[in-house]
């Protein structure tokens, strides 16, 4: 926050501040009310719904009843656990396999180093959407579809914000460490696991922040990829809801905010995280 | 030379040069290979598969060469090319979001009561994920429901409300809408950071002077932060071009919403012209590496001055600091 030591109460300054404030809360208004109506929604009784007007409150807040009724119906329980399989198992990966090829493309120089660097910005270019016309069909020729590990496999391999965050990361780590260690005797694998990947936290903090958002919310490639019920996630199960229950926003409302309160909960606890990762990866361009 | 010739392999890998080579192997085997097979090796399948005319299904020998027939066909076609001009739509929208998330960025970077509130409530829609934003803005927009009643509250009639999804002349704007409404938070919390690493004395210095919030705006943030605001212009337009998530989960492509990418994944994967769908994705792919690359040019010759004041700053700043750490230096000699 920038703080200004002196007040200034001139007619002008107090009409800005007015506009200050009636525009926060316009915005702020803008961006709540559709995710309140949501709630209301959520906890309306059939007849209530058929009703009343859908700004007006619910009877009661405390009918769960829809919060039950669509997670068991859309089975929202294997999704989560489908869902915290896929992360853990790809922000573990790609922070492994994205820290070692940071580690080496940072420190060593060898033929080609400059070629994979551009490899990756290209690859950044690619729209994911247009590359699944054909990975449909790699992954297909791999036996990959329809199986959760081949989700994950996918979901690790087009990772390319994560290790610019890495090398950038690691350019301001000095390389006198690096040689410090070695005059110790210390392996290039030590180097990496004792010195790199513990200096390292705060960007695999913000890449796991901005990934973990991503694999969370991904959708596109699951509804492609994940068609078995067992194997859907928990964007992807929000996907079945549009099917049996058709019109039936109360229930549907209340799948949204159940698929809502992880992030939710992630947001009130690491705000701070999240602001720095935002801007941190925003870097990049 | 000799030497390491004769090295046997147990000695080579335990050298440094060795391990220098079995590491940067070991590290990178596994993430190019994915790099490769989920990336390129599609890309390069993409050129192939736009001269042919097949489905995932058809076998490689009944494939038919058919030249470039699918590319004359993006052009000629209304629904593929004609989409493109949706994307005109988004980048209006784009650019309403970009003055949005600096206005407010502005509001919040100095002092205001609730300013980490506000900050959160705004920046929330972006941690939710494409499709339950689909049902809540489907929900948002059906007839008679949340948006109709605020503004029957404001005093509209519903009679005169339009369809808001529905409506061709509005229901782009519709999506447009939210998508402004997903990404101005992440936008506004970009910027915010973007003014905040702004030196803070000078703030301290312009109101001493007497210069009203507006004058900073125009005379310190902006200049200050317009190299991100350059970039986040260029990079709607680009994301623009590949608006994909609105239409295909709110509308489904359908009464005129289907963008480039929603025409693009029902010709490929409900339709099943795989050849068609790769010669637009290598069409788009083209239109988004020419705008790169301008992007590229349009950077060095517009900063090409930025960076020598760059420079002088932090000399400036530099010698400031020297100043300080002089005089401290001092006191403690005293």
């Amino acid at each position: 926050m920038i703080k200004i030591g002196k007040k200034s109460y001139t007619p002008l300054g107090i009409l800005w501040i007015i506009v200050e404030y009636v525009s926060l809360i316009f915005f702020g208004l803008c961006a709540v009310v559709p995710v309140v109506s949501c709630v209301i929604t959520a906890f309306k009784t059939e007849t209530e719904y058929q009703q009343t007007n859908v700004m007006t409150l619910p009877e009661s807040w405390l009918n769960f009843d829809n919060f039950v009724k669509a997670f068991n119906t859309a089975n929202m329980g294997r999704a989560f656990l489908n869902s915290v399989i896929v992360m853990v198992c790809v922000l573990v990966v790609s922070v492994i396999l994205g820290t070692q090829l940071a580690y080496v493309l940072n420190r060593f120089k060898f033929p080609g180093n400059n070629l994979i660097r551009n490899l990756y910005l290209f690859a950044s270019l690619l729209p994911a959407v247009a590359m699944q016309v054909t990975v449909f069909n790699i992954m297909s020729a791999l036996h990959l579809v329809n199986t959760l590990y081949g989700y994950i496999i996918m979901m690790c391999g087009t990772d390319v914000i994560s290790i610019y965050i890495f090398i950038q990361f690691m350019e301001n780590i000095p390389v006198s460490l690096d040689e410090s260690a070695i005059i110790d005797g210390a392996s290039y694998w030590t180097i990496y696991w004792k010195i790199m990947l513990p200096l390292l936290k705060p960007a695999i903090v913000t890449s796991c922040i901005l990934k973990g958002v991503g694999v969370y919310n991904e959708y596109y490639c699951a509804n492609l990829y994940l068609m078995d019920k067992k194997l859907h996630t928990i964007a992807r199960c929000l996907y079945t809801f549009v099917g049996p229950m058709g019109s039936q926003y109360n229930l549907i409302c209340a799948g949204v905010i159940i698929s809502l309160l992880p992030a939710l909960i992630v947001f009130i606890l690491c705000q701070k995280q999240i602001y720095s990762g935002i801007a941190a990866g925003a870097v990049k361009g | 030379m000799e030497a390491k010739k004769s090295m046997s392999p147990i000695q080579w890998a335990k050298s440094r040069k060795g391990q220098k080579a079995l590491i940067c192997v070991g590290f990178m085997i596994i993430p190019l290979l994915l790099l490769f097979v989920f990336t390129y090796f599609p890309f390069a399948e993409m050129v192939k598969f736009s001269f042919y005319k097949m489905k995932y299904t058809t076998p490689v020998e009944k494939r038919v060469f058919v030249g470039w027939k699918n590319y004359i066909d993006v052009f000629r076609r209304d629904d593929c090319f004609g989409a493109l001009k949706l994307s005109l739509f988004y980048v209006a929208g784009a650019l309403i979001q970009l003055v949005l998330a600096l206005y407010l960025a502005t509001i919040l970077s100095f002092k205001v009561k609730g300013g980490n509130f506000f900050k959160g409530l705004m920046f929330f829609p972006y941690l939710i994920s494409g499709i339950a934003i689909g049902f809540i803005f489907k929900f948002f927009y059906t007839r008679g429901f949340v948006l109709d009643t605020i503004l029957q509250w404001c005093g509209f009639e519903l009679e005169n409300l339009p369809f808001w999804l529905k409506d061709q002349a509005v229901n782009n704007w519709s999506l447009v809408a939210t998508s402004v409404w997903r990404y101005f938070g992440q936008n506004m919390v970009l910027f915010i950071g973007a003014i905040m690493s702004v030196d803070a004395e000078l703030y301290e210095a312009a109101d001493l002077d007497g210069a009203n919030k507006f004058q900073q705006f125009i005379y310190i943030i902006l200049p200050s932060i317009k190299t991100i605001v350059t970039l986040n212009i260029i990079l709607s337009i680009t994301g623009s071009l590949s608006a994909f998530e609105q239409p295909y989960v709110i509308t489904d492509g359908a009464n005129g919403t289907g963008t480039y990418f929603v025409i693009m994944n029902e010709i490929a994967h409900t339709s099943q012209k795989v050849g068609l769908a790769s010669a637009m994705a290598v069409v788009l792919l083209m239109i988004i590496f020419v705008c790169t690359i301008l992007q590229n040019l349009f950077f060095k010759y517009v900063f090409r001055d930025a960076s020598s004041e760059d420079e002088s700053y932090k000399a400036k700043k530099a010698r400031l600091k020297a100043e300080k750490a002089a005089q401290k230096a001092k006191k403690g000699a005293v």
